[in-house]
């Protein structure tokens, strides 16, 4: 054994208590998170149940389940990402494949980047000046997607450029080498190789368009509304809906004498779906890092 | 019919070919041509413009940003610049890069990927085809029961030889090979070399190498280019002789520099 | 010499005859309208590219002109900037002052930083110099799910757990307030510094790492004199995002600071913040009124801000890609 002089033996000591300071900072994020689900769904537990999913609110909103808002969020989250999904990716696909290192893309990055930025109550106004007002859509599902859409679009663009970008160049010279046009490249080699992790990126936005508030608050989402339970197509894209997120806000601070559990049940199932999408996106991640192909 | 490919004289033809990489200039204006059916070898030390020179001639070079070229190449006497269909003319040029690369498809769907890109879509078309192209590139026996694997999974030598399997596919009038023999092992780059042996008979071989024994060996002439410049072109009697005409072309063959 | 012309002229014809599959495909299936649809296609790919910009534009353009009637008629820039008067509906003498909704956003920002920068940057020291593979996995699978938690969920902790338990920690009579606020943006700035920062110090060449190394530093000294410093622009953008998602975020401190517009003295006053001033009023302006444009402009300010912050960062990112 080497005998320990002071200073190594002193060395060590910072070196076990710098981990444990960090490592406290890193388990001050996982606490919370761990905590707060667990006071959530304990408060919420009375109230769950497959009903309380499935049934309209009813009552002044005191009683019931949340059927219309859980609905409402599916349409705007389905609708948002069918507009944002098809235009991001093709926005990456040209500033990864088609553009050239210029003056235009950086401006082009830079708008990206600041799109990304923008406060969701700036988006809300957007939406509410340039869908529902300007272009006469009224307050609707539709209006309501298309600010959901924008709002999402920059990390659509951001997370499909990084999947792109994991596509080694070689391959696309190989390609371009033997005669393929950019086009054929991409359609044949860079896509089928990324689609993966686009798809990633995609399902992770559900979990950010179904929390949403304040772009749909001004938008499309109402207090309540009634709909036939049980039919999937209840909503008109003209119709207002209601939304997991506007309806938890409505109840903590609007409706008086809701029974207690009623918020929080409201807030583990729109949790539950946020966390859901995320799950799946990360698996989904973690499954297609093990068979990668090259 | 026009003066062809199969008539004697120059297959390829560069004249006053300049390159810049933005500022800088790595090709200073270099002129030689290729004849049909030789192996045509390119020598030298790393950095002197010998994987531009070949990316100029089938305008690949112009998916890097900021590269400008000057000056003329001409391929059976037509300016590669004003042709009539860039991907056309690259299908004409087949192109093997250093480091071998198996596409993420399987090896049938590699081989197969130029002449689709071409339009070829009958299926007794193209198995014929890619069934030709992995003979000639000795590979056919090693992978004709799994033709439905991944390439990528192939080995490095294996997958050197799909990748000239493929540049074989679109049935093109010169072969250019960028120091193909960098990534594999000795054995299969002598095997690699009995098939160019064979190759030579119906195309013309550009072959850019590091190892002076490999041009050699295989070339009818050699090409000695330094820092973007010609330092020596002439046949391989010459160049491997005692007596080149330049003594650097000496040095460098006897392994003095480089 | 006879017998390789003879060879010749027979491998020529031999490849004239195979070079016609290809050149058959090419001239017969690759017809006009699948060019014709690729370059339509390639069009549409340029498009798509070029959204970002407008949306951009879009964005600044649409909510100015909701906007516009009340900065070209009726503002008085000084009175909006730096008057704490914000009575948009007052029936006898309506003013429009926007300092204590500004004072309310920077307080509510700075104290969250304060929490959020030494959590955040410390995190992403453990992830990625004092972490096991497997455990940075799960902290980054964590720090990701601690991101996805909706802003009004965050609202409704404010409101339902941070309220009493301020209340009781703190002897104060309303938990609604500046803390609160600040609480849980740090909470939710947290995990965007901790991804942003990691890549940054990921960034550091491993050299930097072994050579202090082998001049017997410990990893604390390593952190302290060698990582901090070589990856300081790339901290500095993680937090200059942090304070973007902060000066932006809504529904949380529409929901968990009280409400009340106040300069406020500690950080248990409530306050106002300018987004949640638009969430809370929007609704109820009527359309096309003084106040409903007011809002838009309020819209305006915060766009700039973010842009500002969003703007340096970015330069801030690209400085260290040049170096």
């Amino acid at each position: 054994m080497f005998t320990q002089t002071p200073l190594v033996r002193r060395k060590q000591r910072n070196e076990i208590i710098a981990k444990w300071i960090f490592g406290a900072m890193a388990v001050a994020m996982v606490v919370p998170l761990l905590l707060i689900i667990f006071h959530l769904v304990s408060r919420a537990w009375p109230l769950l149940s497959w009903d309380f999913l499935v049934t309209n609110p009813v009552g002044g909103m005191r009683r019931g389940g949340v059927w219309s808002a859980f609905l409402g969020t599916i349409y705007l989250v389905v609708m948002s990402l069918c507009i944002s999904a098809p235009i991001g990716v093709l926005a990456a696909v040209y500033l990864n494949e088609y553009a050239r290192d210029s003056w235009f893309t950086r401006i082009i990055n830079l708008a990206v980047v600041n799109l990304a930025g923008v406060p969701s109550i700036v988006h809300a106004l957007f939406g509410l000046g340039a869908f529902v007002i300007f272009a006469g859509m009224g307050r609707s599902i539709l209006a309501a997607s298309l600010t959901l859409a924008i709002m999402t679009l920059p990390v659509i663009i951001a997370s499909t450029k990084e999947s792109l970008a994991a596509v080694p160049v070689s391959f696309r010279e190989a390609c371009w080498n033997v005669g393929a046009s950019r086009w054929q490249t991409i359609r044949r080699i860079v896509l089928p190789n990324s689609i993966s992790g686009i798809l990633t990126g995609v399902i992770l936005q559900v979990s950010r368009t179904a929390g949403e508030t304040a772009p749909i608050m001004f938008t499309g989402a109402v207090f309540f509304k009634k709909i036939p339970e049980g039919d999937l197509f209840a909503y008109n894209l003209r119709d207002q809906c209601m939304a997991l997120s506007m309806h938890l806000y409505t109840v903590t601070t609007q409706v008086t004498n809701a029974p207690e559990a009623l918020p929080y049940a409201i807030a583990v199932i729109l949790l539950a779906t946020v966390l859901f999408a995320n799950a799946l996106s990360i698996s989904l991640r973690v499954y297609l890092r093990s068979r990668k192909k090259w | 019919m026009v003066m062809t490919a199969d008539s004697p004289g120059k297959k390829i033809e560069v004249d006053g070919l300049r390159l810049r990489y933005g500022a800088k200039e790595v090709i200073h204006g270099i002129s030689f041509h290729v004849e049909p059916h030789e192996i045509f070898a390119i020598i030298g030390p790393a950095q002197s413009g010998k994987t531009s020179l070949l990316r100029c001639i089938n305008r690949t070079i112009e998916f890097t940003a900021g590269t400008r070229v000057g000056g003329k190449v001409l391929v059976d006497g037509e300016d590669v610049q004003q042709v009539k269909s860039v991907y056309e003319l690259r299908r004409r040029i087949g192109m093997v890069a250093p480091l071998p690369v198996g596409l993420p498809l399987s090896i049938y769907d590699n081989v197969a990927f130029a002449p689709r890109a071409a339009g070829v879509r009958g299926k007794d078309d193209l198995d014929g085809l890619i069934e030709r192209c992995l003979r000639q590139a000795a590979l056919w026996d090693e992978v004709k029961d799994r033709l439905d694997s991944l390439g990528t999974k192939l080995s490095g030598g294996q997958q050197q030889r799909l990748t000239i399997a493929r540049a074989l596919s679109h049935q093109p009038e010169v072969l250019c090979l960028d120091e193909f023999s960098i990534a594999i092992d000795p054995v299969t780059t002598m095997r690699i070399e009995d098939v160019l042996k064979e190759l030579k008979n119906e195309m013309t071989i550009i072959l850019v190498t590091n190892l002076v024994q490999q041009a050699r060996r295989l070339a009818s002439r050699t090409m000695f280019l330094w820092n973007g410049n010609i330092v020596e072109v002439d046949r391989n009697e010459v160049i491997f002789s005692d007596a080149p005409a330049s003594k650097h072309t000496l040095d460098y063959v006897n392994g003095i520099f480089g | 010499m006879g017998d390789g012309a003879i060879d010749l002229a027979a491998a020529a014809a031999e490849r004239r005859q195979r070079a016609s599959v290809v050149a058959r495909g090419a001239a017969s299936r690759r017809r006009r309208w699948e060019l014709v649809g690729e370059s339509a296609l390639e069009w549409l790919i340029r498009l798509c590219g070029v959204s970002a910009i407008v949306f951009v534009f879009g964005i600044f353009f649409f909510v100015l002109r909701e906007g516009a009637g009340f900065l070209f008629h009726g503002l008085n820039l000084r009175q909006f900037l730096f008057s704490t008067e914000w009575y948009p509906t007052s029936q006898s003498n309506v003013r429009y002052g926007v300092l204590a909704l500004i004072v309310g956003t920077f307080s509510v920002t700075t104290l969250a930083m304060l929490i959020a920068v030494p959590f955040g940057l410390g995190a992403a020291v453990f992830v990625s110099e004092f972490c096991s593979r497997r455990m940075r996995e799960g902290l980054k699978i964590v720090i990701e799910l601690l991101a996805a938690i909706p802003s009004v969920v965050w609202g409704f902790i404010g409101l339902g757990v941070l309220n009493p338990l301020i209340q009781k920690v703190f002897r104060v009579p309303v938990g609604l307030n500046v803390l609160n606020g600040a609480l849980l943006l740090a909470l939710m700035s947290v995990p965007i510094m901790v991804s942003i920062g990691e890549d940054a110090l990921k960034a550091v060449p491993d050299s930097y790492r072994e050579a202090a190394l082998a001049l017997g530093a410990t990893r604390w000294q390593i952190v302290y004199r060698v990582l901090l410093p070589a990856a300081k622009n790339g901290l500095l953008a993680a937090v200059l995002l942090g304070v973007g998602r902060a000066v932006g975020e809504t529904m949380a401190v529409l929901m968990a600071t009280g409400h009340a517009v106040n300069i406020p003295h500690s950080p248990f006053d409530p306050v106002r913040t300018l987004t949640a001033t638009i969430a809370a009023e929007l609704g109820e302006a009527a359309a096309g009124s003084q106040h409903y444009q007011v809002l838009f402009i309020i819209g305006i300010l915060l766009f700039s801000i973010t842009f500002v912050v969003n703007f340096t960062a970015d330069l801030v990112v690209k400085g260290i890609r040049k170096r």
